[in-house]
C-alpha cells in the first residue's frame, strides 16, 4: 500500500460498550494515533473540555448522556464547535443518521466499522480540521480580537456564499517614488506605522482587512460578519484613515520626511464571500464585480485627484448624511458601461 | 462455522485487521460483558425501563455483528426495535440466551482453532 498515512492525532473514543471501545482503540492505534476513551457522553465532554483533542469518534446509544446530546453541547461551545466528530454507531433508521449530520457530525460510519474506511474518513476529517485551524489563525491575524471571537462564535462559513457588503481598496500615492528615495528600513518602518493606523481605523468601524499587497490593502465590511450599515461604516473608516495619515504626516514633517497621501475606493453590492486557498494557504476573501469596482475606483483617485471615491450604491447607503460630490459617469477599466463616481469630501458628524 | 452461528468471513476479516491475538482478547471481553447485557434485558423488562432495554439490546446487536454472530445479531435487533412488546410476545429472551450460548461456544472454538 503506497497510500500516505494520515497525520498522527489525539483521538477520543466515546462508547459505552467495552468491546467497541477496545476494537476502535486498537484500529486507531494501529494507524499510529494516540487514543483516549470515555464510557459515556458526560465523561467525553469532561475530557474534551480538559484536554485538547483533534477528533472525536462518537457512539450514539450511551447511558447518562447520549451522542445526540454530546453533539448539541459541542455545537453550543465556541471552543469545541469546530472539533470534527465522526459518529460510529449501529443506529437504526435513516432519520437518526440524518439527525447526527444535522447536529454537526462530520461523518457517519456504521458499525462494525470497516478499518480501511475508518482510516480514510479520519484522514479527511483531520485535514479539514487543519485547514479550519489555519483559516482561524489567518482571520485572527487580520481581524481584531472582537471580530475573531465573533467569527468563532457565529461559525466560519466554508465555501462561497452571496452576501451584501462594502469593499474598500486603499494605497499610498506615489509610493514607488518614495521607496526609491529612502533606505529600505525606513520604508518598512513607514509601512508598519501606516498599516497599524489603517488596521485600527478599519477595525474601529467593523471592517476586516483581508489582503495586503505592498502599500495596498483590501478590506471588507459586512462579511464574514453581517453588518447593517456596511456602506456608512466603510466611508467612516476611510475618513478616519485619512485623518490618521494626517497625524502620521505631522510627525513625519517634524523629522523632515515627506508627507504621504492615500487613495481609497469603496463599492457596495453583492459579494461572493468565502474561504479560498489551497491546503497550504487559505484566507477569507470576497470576489465579484463589487470587488473589481472598488479596486478601479481606488485607481481612479489618481486621475480624479480625490482621496476617497465611492460608487452610487455606497452613496445611496449614506442616505445624505455625508456630503458627496458627483464627478459624473466615468469609464473604468474592465467595465463595459461608464460608472457614476462620487467623491467624499470630508468628515461630517 | 458451518452451522452459520458465526460468519467465517466476518470473523476472518476481524482477525486480519485487528490481529489474531487481539481478537482472542476481544472475544474474552465479549464473553465477560455479554452475560451482563442479557441480565440487563431481563431486569429492564421487569422494571419497565425501556431505554435501558433498548440500549442493552443495541449493545448486544453491535457486538454480535462485530464478531459475525449474525443470528444472535438478528435476534438482538428484533428486541432493540420491538422493545417490550417483542420480548413479551414470545419467549424471545430465552431464544436469545440459547443463541448466545451457541455463539459463545463457537467463538471460543474459533479462538482455539
Amino acid at each position: 500500500m503506497a497510500e500516505p498515512d494520515p497525520p498522527i492525532a489525539r483521538l477520543l473514543v466515546a462508547d459505552d460498550n467495552k468491546v467497541n471501545r477496545l476494537l476502535l482503540t486498537r484500529g486507531l492505534e494501529l494507524q499510529g494515533h494516540s487514543v483516549s476513551c470515555a464510557e459515556n457522553g458526560r465523561i467525553a465532554l469532561e475530557l474534551l473540555r480538559r484536554e485538547p483533542f483533534d477528533l472525536l469518534l462518537l457512539d450514539i446509544e450511551m447511558p447518562e448522556m447520549d451522542g445526540f446530546q454530546v453533539l448539541e453541547q459541542l455545537t453550543a461551545d465556541p471552543k469545541l464547535r469546530d472539533l470534527p466528530v465522526i459518529v460510529t454507531s449501529s443506529l437504526e433508521g435513516l432519520d437518526n443518521i440524518v439527525r447526527c449530520i444535522e447536529l454537526g457530525a462530520e461523518d457517519y460510519l456504521p458499525k462494525p466499522v470497516n478499518a480501511v474506511l475508518l482510516k480514510a474518513r479520519i484522514g479527511a476529517s483531520l485535514e479539514k480540521k487543519r485547514l479550519r485551524d489555519l483559516q482561524k489563525e489567518l482571520v485572527r491575524r487580520f481581524a481584531t480580537s472582537e471580530v475573531a471571537q465573533d467569527l468563532e462564535q457565529s461559525g466560519f462559513a466554508l465555501g462561497g456564499r452571496h452576501v451584501r457588503g462594502s469593499v474598500m481598496f486603499s494605497d499610498i500615492r506615489g509610493f514607488t517614488a518614495l521607496v526609491e528615495s529612502q533606505p529600505p528600513e525606513e520604508t518598512i518602518e513607514l509601512l508598519n506605522a501606516y498599516y497599524a493606523l489603517m488596521f485600527d481605523a478599519i477595525n474601529d468601524h467593523g471592517g476586516v482587512v483581508n489582503q495586503m499587497i505592498g502599500d495596498g490593502l483590501m478590506a471588507i465590511f459586512g462579511a464574514p460578519l453581517p453588518m447593517v450599515d456596511h456602506g456608512v461604516a466603510a466611508v467612516r473608516a476611510a475618513l478616519e484613515m485619512v485623518e490618521k495619515v494626517g497625524l502620521l504626516n505631522t510627525r513625519r514633517l517634524a523629522i523632515a520626511k515627506p508627507a504621504i497621501r492615500i487613495g481609497v475606493g469603496i463599492a457596495t453590492g453583492e459579494l461572493v464571500a468565502g474561504y479560498t486557498g489551497t491546503q497550504k494557504r487559505a484566507t477569507y476573501t470576497c470576489i465579484g464585480d463589487t470587488v473589481n469596482l472598488a479596486a478601479r475606483l481606488e485607481e481612479h483617485t489618481k486621475t480624479a485627484h480625490r482621496t476617497i471615491l465611492i460608487d452610487s450604491a455606497t452613496r445611496d447607503a449614506l442616505g445624505g448624511h455625508m456630503p458627496v460630490e458627483l464627478l459624473g459617469a466615468v469609464s473604468l477599466r474592465g467595465k463595459a458601461l461608464p460608472v457614476e463616481v462620487y467623491a467624499v469630501s470630508g468628515p461630517i458628524a | 462455522m458451518s452451522d452459520g452461528t458465526i460468519d467465517a468471513a466476518t470473523f476472518a476479516e476481524l482477525q486480519e485487521s485487528a490481529g489474531t491475538d487481539f481478537v482472542k482478547e476481544l472475544v474474552q471481553t465479549f464473553l465477560e460483558e455479554a452475560p451482563a447485557m442479557l441480565a440487563e434485558l431481563r431486569e429492564a423488562l421487569a422494571a419497565g425501563n425501556a431505554d435501558a432495554f433498548r440500549r442493552a439490546a443495541h449493545s448486544l446487536k453491535s457486538n454480535s455483528l462485530t464478531f459475525g454472530a449474525l443470528p444472535l445479531g438478528v435476534l438482538a435487533r428484533e428486541l432493540e426495535l420491538g422493545g417490550f412488546d417483542a420480548a413479551r410476545r414470545s419467549n424471545a429472551l430465552d431464544v436469545l440466551e440459547t443463541e448466545y450460548t451457541r455463539a459463545a461456544q463457537a467463538l471460543e472454538a474459533l479462538c482455539r482453532g
